[in-house]
């Protein structure tokens, strides 16, 4: 046992500077594998709690606002109001309907622009009422789109996820980017570790021939070899997780990015990619080790 | 403690058998001599005693095991049963003489106190008591050589196999060499020794296998080079 740590601390030493190698490269490939992760449970998260929330949001008109179906300086009348949803609440693909006034309407603005010279902009009266629809089966829209689209007082119908996709696109996108730099850093990881270990092999290859020869078991040869790869590992992945506790830090403490989006990801997500970051950063470290010094150990 | 039942071993990409049909079997305590021109297999037997590669076809017996059908993970066991001295000693130039000859104890995990004990007495055994300290370069190569056969000792195996130990020695000094190989011989190993020298062999008169293109070519008790 000894023998082995001792063997295992001369290693590290004589190659310090491919051993910080080894660490860097670790630390950043899976810091962006874990950056990767976040990204992916933060699109999940908006994706999830939009698409729960509405889909469908149908405007109605106001004396202020002009289009094919409105009355030109007037509201909508209560007879059409009442014709819409009559409409919306008969169509099969309708899940549920929702009325949403010019006062909810006002105080979901206000809450949005929170201190923004933005908020006293607008009055309640400029404010649009709507009808908020849920679906049976959010992909299918058309039919419920275009049953409501050309009713008199309909101002406009808007499906919400046009709005969201562009987001959830640039995340997708951000995702991809994040995991595909990750995952080449990953390799080179993996490469520069498997070389490592094999120069260290290489250096000691009289010793290990002695070993052999003497009848020292496999895995007692390979132990200072495994062992010095996984000390460079695991430091790679604690900078990793540092680096993620720090981007956690950054979302839950800054008031205005976690305020404006609502839903943004925490520590239970921060702790999914960083199990996910440990467990990669272990295998990363010693199934290179295994296969550089497979050479020298075959009998 | 070794038998050889109709051995062949032809290596990989060459045509030509490197040991063909040899039966052979060396008893428990036998100090026997391998000679043979350069090519003949005399280090192919050795190798396939250790189990380096396997034999293309037939069985060999190496202290009691079936080494052919040996698991990968039992040869350590076997190589534990047996010290190997090569021409080029193979000693670690970085380690003293103790070091050199403990090294081999600790990478089978024997522990500390068993080495205090067995590397000075087998130091001993080989005429190098009060050199412990030394570095390999600080030797001659015929100290150097049984600083070797103490790390291929130390352990107590039984068998002793020898690759040309005095290859690289003058005369004088390889008498010394012979004689520590004969001591250990007394001590019951059984010891195998590939050679080329011709006046070793007819000094020390024990049995004699010839190899020649792969070929048992002669073995004869109490024996002599018999060939220039």
């Amino acid at each position: 046992m000894r023998h082995i740590f001792s063997e295992t601390w001369s290693g590290l030493r004589r190659h310090v500077t491919m051993v910080v190698a080894v660490v860097v490269t670790t630390f950043v490939s899976l810091t962006l594998f874990g950056a990767g992760l976040l990204v992916y449970q933060q699109a999940d998260l908006l994706k999830g709690r939009w698409y729960d929330r509405v889909e469908i949001s149908v405007f109605l008109c106001t004396q202020a606002t002009a289009g094919d179906n409105c009355t030109p300086g007037a509201d909508i009348t209560d007879a059409e109001r009442e014709q819409v949803r009559q409409t919306l609440e008969s169509n099969s693909e309708v899940a549920a309907v929702e009325f949403e006034t010019k006062e909810q309407a006002y105080a979901e603005f206000q809450e949005a622009f929170d201190g923004s010279p933005v908020q006293d902009s607008l009055t309640v009266d400029q404010m649009q009422e709507s009808f908020r629809v849920k679906l049976v089966d959010p992909a299918q829209f058309e039919g419920v789109v275009s049953a409501v689209a050309g009713l008199p007082g309909v101002q406009a119908v808007q499906d919400m996820r046009e709005y969201l996709q562009p987001l959830i696109g640039v995340l997708q996108a951000l995702q991809i980017a994040a995991m595909a730099t990750g995952g080449l850093l990953l390799l080179a990881a993996a490469l520069q570790i498997g070389n490592t270990i094999r120069m260290a092999a290489v250096a000691r290859r009289r010793e290990i021939g002695i070993m052999r020869l003497v009848g020292a078991g496999n895995l007692y040869i390979m132990a200072p070899f495994l062992l010095e790869s996984l000390i460079a590992g695991l430091l790679g992945i604690a900078l990793a997780c540092g680096a993620i506790v720090a981007m956690i830090l950054f979302l839950t403490a800054n008031p205005q990015v976690s305020l404006q989006a609502g839903a943004w990801i925490g520590w239970p997500e921060g702790i999914f990619a960083m199990v996910g970051v440990a467990i990669v950063g272990i295998v990363l470290s010693i199934v290179p080790t295994i296969i550089a010094t497979r050479r020298y150990l075959r009998v | 403690m070794i038998r050889f039942d109709d051995v062949s071993k032809t290596y990989d990409g060459q045509r030509r058998a490197a040991l063909k049909n040899v039966d052979l079997e060396i008893e428990k305590g036998e100090f026997v001599f391998l000679v043979g021109q350069s090519g003949s297999g005399k280090s192919t037997f050795l190798r396939l005693v250790l189990r380096e590669y396997r034999p293309t076809r037939g069985r060999i017996f190496v202290a009691g095991r079936e080494v052919n059908r040996l698991h990968n993970w039992k040869i350590p066991g076997l190589r534990r049963q047996i010290g190997t001295v090569f021409q080029d000693f193979r000693l670690l130039p970085g380690k003293t003489v103790h070091e050199n000859v403990a090294f081999a104890l600790q990478v089978i995990g024997r522990s500390r106190k068993d080495i205090r004990q067995l590397v000075p007495e087998t130091l001993e055994l080989v005429g190098l008591e009060g050199k412990g300290d030394r570095l390999p370069e600080e030797l001659s190569g015929g100290e150097q050589q049984r600083v070797a056969i103490a790390r291929a000792f130390v352990n107590r195996p039984r068998i002793l196999i020898a690759d040309e130990p005095t290859g690289n020695l003058d005369p004088a000094t390889s008498v010394g060499i012979m004689k520590l190989l004969d001591r250990i011989n007394r001590t019951g190993a059984t010891v195998v020794m590939a050679t080329h020298d011709s006046s070793i062999v007819d000094q020390m008169r024990k049995r004699v296998v010839q190899l020649a293109d792969g070929v048992v070519v002669r073995d004869q008790v109490k024996g002599v080079y018999g060939y220039q």
